[in-house]
Order: structure tokens, then sequence, then C-alpha cells
């Protein structure tokens, strides 16, 4: 009972965070807050809702003997999230520096110095 | 079996969720914004997979599934990432960031 409720609130945990990423990819003026919101959320969301499917797994789980599929089946859930949390915001830096280089236009509160024309932001 | 009605809804929400990235991969201005909707899409089909694997309880097959789908969703990704930062480069002068042989010689 305990370990389904965990995973609930896991899930839901995650479901928002996708809601707020979704929600950020939509509304956010430009292409770097966009990348921000997305980046971000996905990774975070992938990982609660991947992790609550893991730990509910555990609820057939009687001893090692017997019950070793599961633990496979949860030894590849792990993997998988564990790859998320690597992967993902490497390639959200990839498309973040490649909008970099591609010089995207930020959205500059007026009277602000756009550092992107420049050469003081370049390293 | 109420985790599994709860499942089902846990992937509608996902599904739903998706949609405003369908959106931004519709109408994004640049193609990077289409590629960050790709990315955030890609994933949530990896997290998708395992959902529909706990629905039909077959997660020991379905979570193969999603771990192929998140490696080839990241290479996808990459891969059109550096591509657009190979070729949509703004006009500057390579040898003065990165000098080359031919330029280190001439100098």
């Amino acid at each position: 009972m305990i370990i389904t409720i965990l995973s609930v609130l896991l899930i839901v945990a995650g479901t928002v965070f996708f809601l707020g990423a979704a929600v950020g990819l939509v509304r956010f003026p430009d292409f770097y807050t966009r990348t921000h919101a997305a980046g971000k959320g996905d990774t975070l969301s992938s990982l609660l809702v991947i992790l609550g499917y893991c730990v509910y797994q555990l609820k057939d789980f009687e001893s090692f003997g017997e019950s070793w599929p599961i633990l496979l089946v949860i030894l590849k859930l792990l993997g998988i999230s564990i790859f998320i949390l690597i992967t993902s915001p490497t390639s959200t830096h990839a498309l973040m520096d490649a909008g970099w280089e591609d010089k995207a236009e930020p959205t500059i509160q007026e009277g602000h110095p756009n550092h992107l024309n420049d050469d003081s932001g370049k390293f | 079996m109420t985790f599994e009605y709860f499942s089902i809804g846990v992937g509608l929400a996902v599904l739903i969720f998706m949609l405003p990235a369908m959106w931004r991969l519709t109408v994004g201005p640049t193609a990077l914004d289409r590629i960050v909707a790709v990315n955030v899409i890609g994933t949530k089909t990896a997290v998708l997979l395992v959902i529909i694997g706990v629905i039909f309880g077959r997660v020991e097959m379905f979570v193969d599934f999603a771990l192929a789908y998140a490696l080839l969703n990241f290479t996808g990704s990459l891969a059109a990432a550096r591509f657009l930062h190979k070729t949509k480069q703004p006009a500057v002068e390579p040898e003065k960031e990165f000098p080359t042989e031919s330029s280190r010689t001439e100098s």
C-alpha cells in the first residue's frame, strides 16, 4: 500500500512538472528561455515518472530467488532514468550552443544592452 | 486494477501535455525551436512506452523499447544540433577563432 502511494505521488509530481515544461515551451518569448523550460522540466518529469513506475515494480517483489525478473525490470528502468539524466541536459546544451552560434535573437528588456552583438560575451 | 486505470489517466495526461510541444513544433519561428520540441516529444514517448507496458502488463518487454527509443532520440537531436551548428554558422572568419593548419603556416 505504501509503495503504491509513493509511486502515485512520484508520477503525479512528474506529470505536474511536465505541464510546467509544456506551458513554458509555449509561453516563453525567445529561444533561450524556451530551451531552458523544455530542458529542465522535461528531464525532471521523465525522471519522476520513470522512478514512480520503478517503485511500483517493487510491489510484487518477494525474494531474490523467485522474483529476479522484477529485479531485472527495475534495473532497466533505473538504467533508462540514469540515461535520461545524462543525455537530456547534454542535448539541451548542444541545442543551446547551436542557437548561440546561430545568433538566435534574445528578448531584451528596454534599456539593457544586448551582449550577443558585441564581443564581450564571446569566449 | 485501479493502478492500471491510473496509468491510463497518466498516459492520457502526458499525451495531452504533448500538444503544446506539437504546437511549438508547427509554428516555431526558428528551426532550433522545432528541434527542442521534437526532443521533448521524444523523451516523453520513451516515458509513454513504459506506461503502455504497465497498462498491458508486459513491462519487461516495453522497457527495452523505451531504452532503445531514448537512445535513438538522443542521437537524433544531437545530430540535428551539430548539423545546424556546422551549417548555419554566421559569417565569422574561421582563422580568427580556430587557427587551421594552413593559416598557421602562412603567418
